[in-house]
């Protein structure tokens, strides 16, 4: 952003106060993700740089923690992390399943109470999430799925669901409905039509759904904390008692994990999020 | 020619209105069946429980239920003097009941809350009761104890005969119905919930104001920038928003902690001696500090998308025209981010004012809200129906919230991403 050569000298120092400011709230957005990594290699057992970490002395690193995380004993680690596998993908499937087709209907010019059904669907994105997590609670309780995965999954799609009503609906508000009316006047039946035109098109808004719901899911912790047994912990419950008990470093190896998976998940929802801005100019 | 003939029928004879009335019917059907199971699904396992938790906040039938027939006898007692021996009858042969049921022990408690010195009372006359004669229930009971004579304790039962009550919602903002039915204020040294509500409200209007102080320049950066700039720098805004929130709150921990990067940075700056290093964890300020990070994300993609549609000629426009580019900027450029302001104020001050892993983390004792004082009930105290009470206090604050946002943005504006 070069300013024009006859900038008066205060709008110049402005500007660069400006710059100041915004390098200052990138640097607060970014840098305490930062500060995970370095430590998750620390040597010792404290939480802040040692002094060898300060030299840059290679003894005081070491991959202690992240052996630790995955051959220590009695340590939590694996189990949680499968439980937050499956309860994630299948939670995500329910919703992206639940949501695209509910998406469709919402997307119905013809659609009855728009307004009160939208609003009722996405609400468990609106109600604070102690809220939900009490009334999910009760529910599970009396249907006696209170401490099993299956109850965990309901609840995640719950959830989840709101995030993929939202993207769905999203891309179809930009979709042609011409398409699929040539394709049924051309003899296609409608299940063919949605397999064969309808979702392929709206593909990337489907996935970028589901990449919600799988975050919400794995991240989920107010929820699974009222409905969780022994056997159902995820990483973000033993997190949890990690970071409420004792400050281990093994927790930081996690979260260096866990920053990298979200990586790859953020740079998997821009590229669709561009794949698909792209396809809605080629449609305009 | 009459007006049947002019009906334009379709192809097999029926009237087109009619025919069109049906497809339209046929839509309408096919549109609800698609959001059918979602919205099916929805209203068993989450709207409905929601309902549940409302009739758990006021029910109050467990009294009522274990005293039927006392409430009945007591119903033509005005409760100024000792109540009639039917009512001393009728509350022992419940009691009796109770005592062979052994849920007697219930019964103590649940009126221990309305009125102390239930329990004792209570178990003396379990004990003596088995030697009871028959008839003039009065003097027997009354005989057991001095506080059986004592016209506050009937009282105090007659209070708990609705199946309804109000009681959590008071207790929830520290109030009270006394001895004479009227609604008080609990003293003031054993108030705790105002000052929750008061904290969590402060807390969520400053976080919600420093995100938007901080928001602002950044999403105007973003937008002005080119795109190969501004692509770059939007991975600062989404990388911590994919990010879990545990993480994000475990390296406020270390960061805050009293041997932390922070602290380390000044004392080495010389801002504060070494022995004296300030707690920045554990109180309001860490609340504060790791609430504003984890929330900005929300308040800048909002300004973000409504910054971007601003076309940069108008503010040339505005400069051109004679305005400085303090006063183009306020004058033109500043009135049209109004929607996105709003949207991600809104959005921020709703997500802040549930708030309750990091609170409960970084919060301690002063920095915790109203929520960490609902998964209290829930998990220690296992007052469900208190917790109940408070959650929909909270829900009904955050509806009220949501339907000035709907009122001002529209639902239909939320951007993820």
């Amino acid at each position: 952003m070069a300013l024009p050569k006859y900038t008066e000298p205060h709008y110049r120092i402005w500007h660069y106060v400006y710059l100041f400011i915004c390098t200052c709230v990138f640097f607060f957005l970014i840098a305490p993700l930062f500060v995970i990594f370095p430590l998750s290699f620390n040597a010792e057992e404290f939480l802040s740089f040692s002094d060898g970490m300060k030299r840059l002395d290679p003894d005081a690193f070491s991959l202690r923690w992240y052996k630790d995380m995955i051959y220590g004993t009695k340590n939590p680690w694996g189990l949680a992390a499968k439980n937050s596998f499956i309860i994630a993908i299948f939670a995500t499937l329910g919703s992206v399943l639940l949501g695209t087709v509910a998406a469709l209907g919402l997307s119905s010019r013809h659609m009855p109470y728009k307004g009160l059904v939208m609003a009722t669907l996405i609400s468990p994105m609106i109600v604070p999430l102690i809220i939900s997590g009490v009334a999910i609670f009760f529910f599970m309780a009396k249907a006696g799925l209170a401490a099993t995965h299956t109850g965990i999954v309901l609840a995640h799609i719950i959830l989840g669901t709101p995030f993929v009503v939202i993207t769905v609906t999203a891309t179809l508000s930009g979709f042609d409905h011409s398409v699929t009316r040539a394709a049924s006047s051309l003899g296609s039946d409608p299940v063919n039509t949605f397999m064969k035109i309808t979702l392929p098109l709206i593909l990337p808004g489907v996935i970028s759904g589901g990449l919600f719901a799988f975050v919400t899911s794995f991240d989920e912790v107010v929820v699974v904390l009222f409905l969780a047994g022994l056997e159902n912990t995820t990483i973000p419950i033993q997190m949890w008692t990690g970071l409420r008990e004792q400050l281990s470093p093994t927790i930081l190896a996690v979260a260096t994990c866990l920053i990298i998976l979200s990586t790859l998940i953020l740079v998997t929802a821009e590229l669709l999020r561009r794949r698909s801005e792209r396809l809605r100019g080629i449609n305009r | 020619m009459s007006s049947e003939t002019q009906k334009i029928l379709t192809t097999d004879g029926i009237p087109l209105e009619v025919s069109l009335k049906k497809a339209e019917r046929k839509n309408k059907i096919k549109a609800f069946l698609l959001v059918a199971p979602l919205l099916l699904f929805l209203l068993i396992t989450y709207v409905f429980p929601i309902g549940d938790m409302l009739m758990r906040s006021v029910d109050d039938k467990m009294v009522t239920n274990m005293l039927p027939k006392t409430f009945k006898a007591m119903e033509s007692w005005d409760g100024k003097e000792l109540p009639p021996e039917e009512v001393f009858e009728a509350f022992y042969f419940d009691y009796k009941l109770l005592v062979e049921k052994k849920t007697f022990g219930k019964l103590s408690t649940q009126l221990n809350y309305t009125k102390n010195g239930f329990k004792t009372i209570l178990k003396k006359l379990q004990r003596k009761m088995k030697k009871f004669e028959d008839g003039n229930y009065k003097e027997q009971i009354m005989a057991v104890h001095p506080r059986w004579e004592n016209v506050e304790y009937w009282r105090a039962i007659k209070r708990r005969a609705p199946a309804y009550t109000s009681q959590k919602y008071l207790k929830g903002i520290d109030m009270y119905k006394n001895e004479d039915g009227k609604i008080v204020d609990v003293p003031e040294d054993r108030q705790i919930h105002r000052i929750l509500w008061l904290r969590t409200l402060e807390i969520a209007f400053f976080v919600t104001l420093l995100c938007f102080l901080m928001a602002y320049p950044i999403a105007h950066l973003l937008a002005t920038l080119p795109m190969k700039y501004s692509n770059l720098l939007m991975i600062c805004v989404l990388l911590p928003f994919w990010t879990s929130l545990l993480v994000r709150t475990a390296s406020w921990m270390i960061l805050l902690q009293q041997q932390g990067v922070v602290n380390d940075f000044f004392v080495f700056i010389g801002l504060v001696p070494d022995d004296a290093r300030p707690e920045m964890m554990f109180n309001k300020t860490g609340t504060y500090v790791a609430m504003t990070q984890i929330l900005l994300p929300f308040m800048v993609l909002p300004l973000y998308s409504v910054m971007k549609t601003i076309s940069p000629s108008l503010m040339r426009a505005g400069k051109s025209l004679g305005g400085t580019p303090f006063v183009a900027f306020w004058k033109v450029y500043f009135p049209l981010t109004i929607p996105g302001i709003g949207a991600g104020c809104l959005l921020v001050f709703i997500l802040a004012i549930g708030y309750y892993i990091t609170p409960a983390l970084v919060g301690g004792a002063s920095g915790t809200l109203i929520s960490n004082q609902i998964a209290f009930h829930m998990k220690s105290t296992l007052d469900w129906s208190f917790a109940s009470a408070m959650g929909l206090m909270l829900l009904a604050g955050v509806l009220a919230i949501y339907w000035v946002y709907n009122k001002l943005v529209g639902i239909d504006n939320i951007k993820l991403g």
